[in-house]
């Protein structure tokens, strides 16, 4: 089951560091990084139901339906 | 008969036209099966229907085998059929195993994999061979046959069907005849002429790409036998190349060339050479001259037809469905199709079976064919993504997989042949008892090393043609095979078969352990190899009779 209560342990230093990774970068190399950075994230999941919930969470822009 | 010499030149051969006494009949011939098409499929077909006793006839359009290499991965199930047939050995002989695959992104290798077989199998994951080396064999096999009949340069002009069976009208050098069949088989390839006189379609996706392939020869070096892919080389930028080996040295390149390229300019060979030697400058081979042996252009669709049964004229191969070549799933998947459709067309022939047993060809192999479509398009859209994004996660794969075992397990330049499992048959028997591992009910039967009195054999070989009863046994004597009398319903024939110490010795333990099986345990085996039904104890005279007829769709 897909998590989508509070779960990070420090929310606001994770986001700075995800908008830190991405200084100086070109929007390409930007768009490179955040592949990467779903492939590394799916893996560390591994669940395929998991993932489909939160392939299908992210496509409604975070609106279950 | 004597085999003919490895040297013969396949591509040149030329089989003769020779009329027949039907084409002077007064009324049409009667045959109990008609196969069309003398390609892979079609000869695969035959000889199994002749070996099962039906008189087969088999009519192509040409007189000659495939030209060009075209087909060339021929994986482990389709040589274990190819076993069945009596033409496995000289393929292996001749054929080519590798075992290292080396992938490049740019102009680095990001990684190398062994394709290690698992150990405890006769046959390899698969070899590399030209089509026309197989057909070769399969020819020489099917006219050492006494009921199979080749009549080349017998062109299918017209078909009809009614409720008695099918009529063929067909053009010779000599004029047109017509002839009358049971049933037809239609392995006539992608473009099949049967299946447009029948007004039907095969529907699909096409991939707005093209490929070069070109068979090269090489003077004077040495490769190390190995598969190597590129995603986007320097000396082909933003395309893909595919190197690997066959017979008689024979290297084949395929060449991504993109939609906008011009077949004809890309098939002339001065504009091929400069292609191939950018290859072999960047492993290390330049300067050698290149004989180019044959080059095509090709587009491809993944598509297959709604149903692979029409009445009494079944579609097979290509001709029922297409795949991309990347997995190798076009001929092996044809072969197979054959492999399934054999059996069922005996018995249904000589009167054993009802018509509905037909029915589940065309179910089981419609299924097997969307699985080989997924398989190929996935591979497809890996190799040439379709959307900017589809390339940069496919980019993003690639740079992982240098150092990242889990992205290797993304790349996708084509996952390797392998049989459907056949879940949702209609002729499987339910699993009454539980069992863990692969060889569920519509699983192709895994092959294990045995023994009998010493000698080396392999479990595949030791599966009777018909329906095969395998009895794991510790010890103890084996049931007479009297016992099993009754099991079988009339025309069938039942083979039991004891992996016991004393019968064929599973010293390895692989039986035991791919079939997940303790003493008592007994699986019911197809004419096709794949599982019927299985027991965990000795299962009575009545429950397999029960399979058998579940398997031959015998109400």
């Amino acid at each position: 089951m897909l998590i989508t209560d509070a779960h990070l342990e420090s929310p606001d230093d994770f986001y700075e560091a995800l908008i830190d990774t991405h200084r100086d970068l070109s929007a390409a190399d930007s768009h490179a990084l955040n592949a990467r950075l779903v492939l590394l994230l799916a893996n560390h999941i591994g669940s395929l139901d998991v993932l489909r919930q939160a392939l299908a969470l992210a496509r409604s822009a975070g609106r279950p339906d | 008969m004597t085999s003919m010499s490895s040297s013969v030149d396949y591509q040149a051969l030329e089989f003769e036209y020779r009329p027949s006494p039907d084409q002077l009949a007064a009324a049409p011939a009667e045959h109990p099966v008609i196969v069309v098409g003398a390609g892979p499929v079609g000869l695969a077909l035959a000889i199994d229907l002749a070996q099962r006793g039906v008189p087969v006839l088999l009519l192509d359009n040409d007189h000659k085998l495939s030209t060009g290499s075209r087909a060339i991965c021929f994986a482990k199930r389709t040589l274990e059929i190819f076993d069945r047939l009596g033409c496995c050995e000289p393929m292996v002989d001749k054929g080519v195993s590798w075992k290292l695959g080396r992938v490049y992104f740019g102009d680095e290798e990001v990684y190398r994999f062994d394709l290690l077989p698992e150990p405890g199998h006769e046959r390899p994951a698969f070899i590399n061979l030209q089509q026309y080396y197989v057909e070769g064999y399969l020819a020489e096999r099917a006219m050492a046959l006494p009921n199979l009949e080749i009549r080349w340069k017998n062109n299918v002009t017209g078909i009809a069907q009614d409720a008695g069976g099918v009529t063929l009208n067909v053009d010779t050098p000599d004029g047109p005849y017509t002839l009358r069949a049971g049933h037809v088989a239609a392995c006539d390839g992608s473009r099949s002429p049967l299946r447009a006189m029948m007004g039907l379609e095969s529907k699909g996706r096409s991939f707005r790409d093209r490929f070069l392939i070109a068979d090269v020869r090489i003077a004077g070096v040495e490769l190390p036998c190995e598969r190597r892919f590129w995603f986007d080389p320097p000396f082909h930028p933003g395309q893909s190349v595919l190197l690997h080996k066959q017979a008689d040295d024979v290297w084949r390149i395929d060449f991504q060339l993109g939609w906008d390229a011009d077949p004809d300019e890309e098939k002339k060979p001065e504009n091929i050479a400069p292609r191939v030697r950018a290859v072999l400058d960047s492993i290390g081979a330049g300067g050698r001259a290149v004989d180019i042996v044959w080059a095509s252009v090709y587009t491809f669709a993944c598509l297959r037809m709604e149903r692979f049964r029409h009445g009494r004229v079944l579609f097979a191969g290509d001709a029922a469905h297409g795949v991309s070549p990347f997995g190798a799933r076009g001929a092996n998947s044809g072969v197979q199709d054959a492999d399934n459709l054999g059996w069922k067309l005996a018995l249904v022939s000589c009167g054993v079976a009802p018509e509905a047993l037909l029915d589940s060809y065309a179910h089981e192999r419609e299924t097997a064919a969307d699985e080989n479509i997924l398989n190929s398009t996935r591979a497809t859209d890996f190799i040439t993504p379709k959307s900017e994004i589809s390339k940069l996660f496919r980019d993003a794969v690639l740079d992982l997989s240098r150092t990242l075992p889990f992205a290797r397990k993304l790349v996708n330049s084509g996952r390797l042949s392998v049989p459907a499992t056949l879940r949702d048959s209609a002729l499987n028997s339910a699993d009454a008892d539980a069992f863990a591992g692969t060889m569920v009910p519509g699983a192709v039967a895994a092959d294990a090393p045995l023994m009998r009195r010493g000698e080396k054999t392999w479990l595949l070989r030791e599966l009777g043609a018909d329906f095969t009863l395998l009895v794991f046994r510790a010890g103890g004597d084996s049931p007479s095979p009297d016992a099993w009398a009754d099991a079988c319903p009339a025309g069938i024939d039942l083979s039991v078969r004891c992996i016991a110490p004393d019968e064929l010795a599973d010293v390895e333990g692989l039986a035991a352990q791919r079939y997940d099986a303790r003493t008592g345990a007994t699986y019911l085996v197809r004419p096709d190899q794949h599982v019927a039904a299985r027991w965990r104890r000795a299962p009575s005279v009545a429950d397999v009779r029960a399979a058998i007829e579940r398997a031959c769709a015998i109400a």
